[in-house]
């Protein structure tokens, strides 16, 4: 080690700002609130800076030059898996984290991520939409946070594993789905399996739900094969599979809930903050619904508009993402020696960038704070003459393979709801905001909205 | 113009084969898009545009000579 903690030493490392009284360093804070910590990060130590959680040194990299140095490493030197620890209980032993770019180039192909597969899964999300709706009355209100959880688990469900195990799922599913993703407690750092905290007693309790509830879906099919004779083969969908290769309700639980993770809290999240961010712009929000009546006027499909161009809708959404980006920090483990900024990384190190910060650097991007979806048009078009700061997706080979469905779903979610339905606030506008005591970042409550069925819509 | 394709980027979606498929191909073996015309005609420009837009992987570029 000597040789190479020079180099550590050489990076600038942040203040404490919540006192270090369990010896884990930055910890505290990143548990209560991370923004503050990596903002003041690249603002006291700049490009490259350093903080400490529970023993591990997390060099925290900020700006065009060193992300692009850090997003276009490979594998072989920064491993993502290893520096996800709180990811591991929530798998379960032996499932793999992240696939390599090579396996994730296989998964596109088969796996229904794919260009070609995406009309059928704009006509499935306009269907799950439509049902999520089905029993609004002419007006109300939503609990923001409940309403998009359920509904894109059953989006992810049906798109990802299959329609039929859509149909056998409900919101129990997507409520101990949800437990799931409250288990992400930063503590994992020190230990995944440390015993008395509650956040992890909630996932472990989750994801026993999830096995139960999985368990009850295969005997049920079991069941009926044997009564009804095998799914014919055009019927399957990935659960027959895996039941047919006699995996364990363990197993396949947690090859669901990796399937589902990256596409569930993250879709989530963006729909509500999307709607928010209308909701506070109004006269942004008239424009989108202008947008969509002239798209649907002569009766055209979601399915089909939804994979088409809906400029101002999309560069709503892509301003929502870069002021609310889901992720706030990614991280790799150094498992082969890089460098960085000049600066020589050892082994073992965590090396991140953090998009909630590269997303608001007032140099690539003018009024970074401001929500301006103009910054989307020609000839401005941030996200791609910011390569490797407009990094909501991430970047690079890692680059978020599911983007194009999120898109998709998101804007297949906004024809339907705001052609049928009018939004407004409910509480004061600043108190719509993230609770950040997790890594897996989640709308704080309370997050309500109004809804209003706007005249001559076509009722329940 | 002249239309770039980062191969180390691309991971395989085949989006801009069907927003500009004079333009893109792609390789079955590599897994990875491949450029048909590199320097397409100022006509194609829209459809060229649109397939670095929507690239999910943003792999593509425009180059102007």
């Amino acid at each position: 080690m000597t040789a190479t903690t020079a180099g550590l030493d050489a990076i600038p490392e942040v203040s404490i700002a919540v006192p270090d009284e369990d010896g884990h360093g930055h910890l505290a804070e990143m548990r209560i609130d991370p923004v503050a910590l990596f903002e003041r990060v690249h603002a006291e130590c700049g490009e490259i800076g350093r903080f400490r959680i529970a023993g591990k040194e997390v060099i925290l990299v900020t700006g065009a030059e060193v992300n692009e140095q850090f997003f276009k490493s490979p594998d072989s030197t920064l491993d993502q898996a290893a520096a996800y620890p709180f990811m591991t209980p929530i798998f379960g032993k032996g499932v793999v984290f992240d696939a390599s770019p090579e396996e994730r180039q296989q998964m596109l192909k088969n796996q229904a991520l794919r260009g070609d597969q995406m009309r059928g899964h704009a006509t499935t999300i306009e269907n799950e939409i439509k049902r999520m709706v089905a029993d609004w009355g002419d007006e109300g209100e939503v609990d923001l946070l409940d309403f998009f959880a359920e509904l894109t688990i059953y989006n992810t469900a049906a798109c990802l594993v299959g329609l039929p195990f859509r149909e056998e799922i409900d919101h129990r599913f997507a409520e101990a789905y949800h437990g799931l993703e409250r288990g992400t407690d930063a503590l994992a750092y020190v230990d995944p399996y440390l015993e008395g905290v509650e956040a992890f007693e909630i996932r472990d309790r989750s994801r026993e739900t999830l096995v139960e509830l999985v368990q009850g879906i295969i005997d049920r099919r079991k069941e009926r094969a044997k009564n009804e004779g095998a799914v014919e083969r055009d019927a399957r969908d990935l659960l027959d599979v895996l039941i047919s290769i006699d995996m364990s309700a363990d197993y396949i639980t947690g090859v669901f809930i990796s399937m589902l993770f990256a596409g569930h809290h993250t879709s989530s999240g963006t729909s509500a903050w999307t709607l928010i961010e209308l909701m506070r712009h109004p006269d942004v929000m008239a424009e989108v619904v202008e947008e969509l009546d002239d798209l649907y006027a002569d009766g055209s499909e979601i399915s089909f508009q939804a994979l088409r161009s809906i400029p101002k809708l999309e560069s709503v959404i892509k301003e929502t993402l870069r002021l609310h980006p889901p992720l706030i920090i990614l991280m790799r483990q150094v498992v082969e020696e890089i460098e960085l900024a000049g600066h020589t990384i050892p082994v073992g190190t965590i090396v991140a960038s953090s998009p909630r910060v590269s997303n608001r650097l007032e140099e690539d991007f003018p009024d970074a704070q401001s929500f301006d979806p103009s910054r989307y048009l020609d000839p401005r078009q941030e996200d791609l003459q910011n390569r490797w700061t407009w990094i909501p997706f991430g970047a690079g080979k890692h680059r978020c393979v599911g983007n194009a469905f999120a898109m998709m779903q998101i804007k297949a979610i906004f024809s339907v709801l705001l052609q049928d339905f009018e939004f407004e606030l409910v509480q004061p506008s600043e108190t719509y905001r993230d609770d950040y005591s997790k890594m897996v970042i989640q709308l704080q409550r309370p997050c309500r909205a109004r809804y209003r069925r706007r005249p001559g819509r076509g009722t329940a | 113009m002249k239309v770039v394709a980062d191969t180390g980027l691309c991971q395989g979606h085949q989006m801009c084969q069907g927003e500009a498929p004079d333009v893109f191909g792609f390789d079955e073996d590599a897994d990875t898009v491949t450029l048909l015309d590199e320097h397409p005609d100022d006509f194609a420009r829209p459809q060229v545009e649109a397939a670095v837009r929507y690239c999910p992987a943003m792999a593509l570029s425009i180059e102007e000579n």
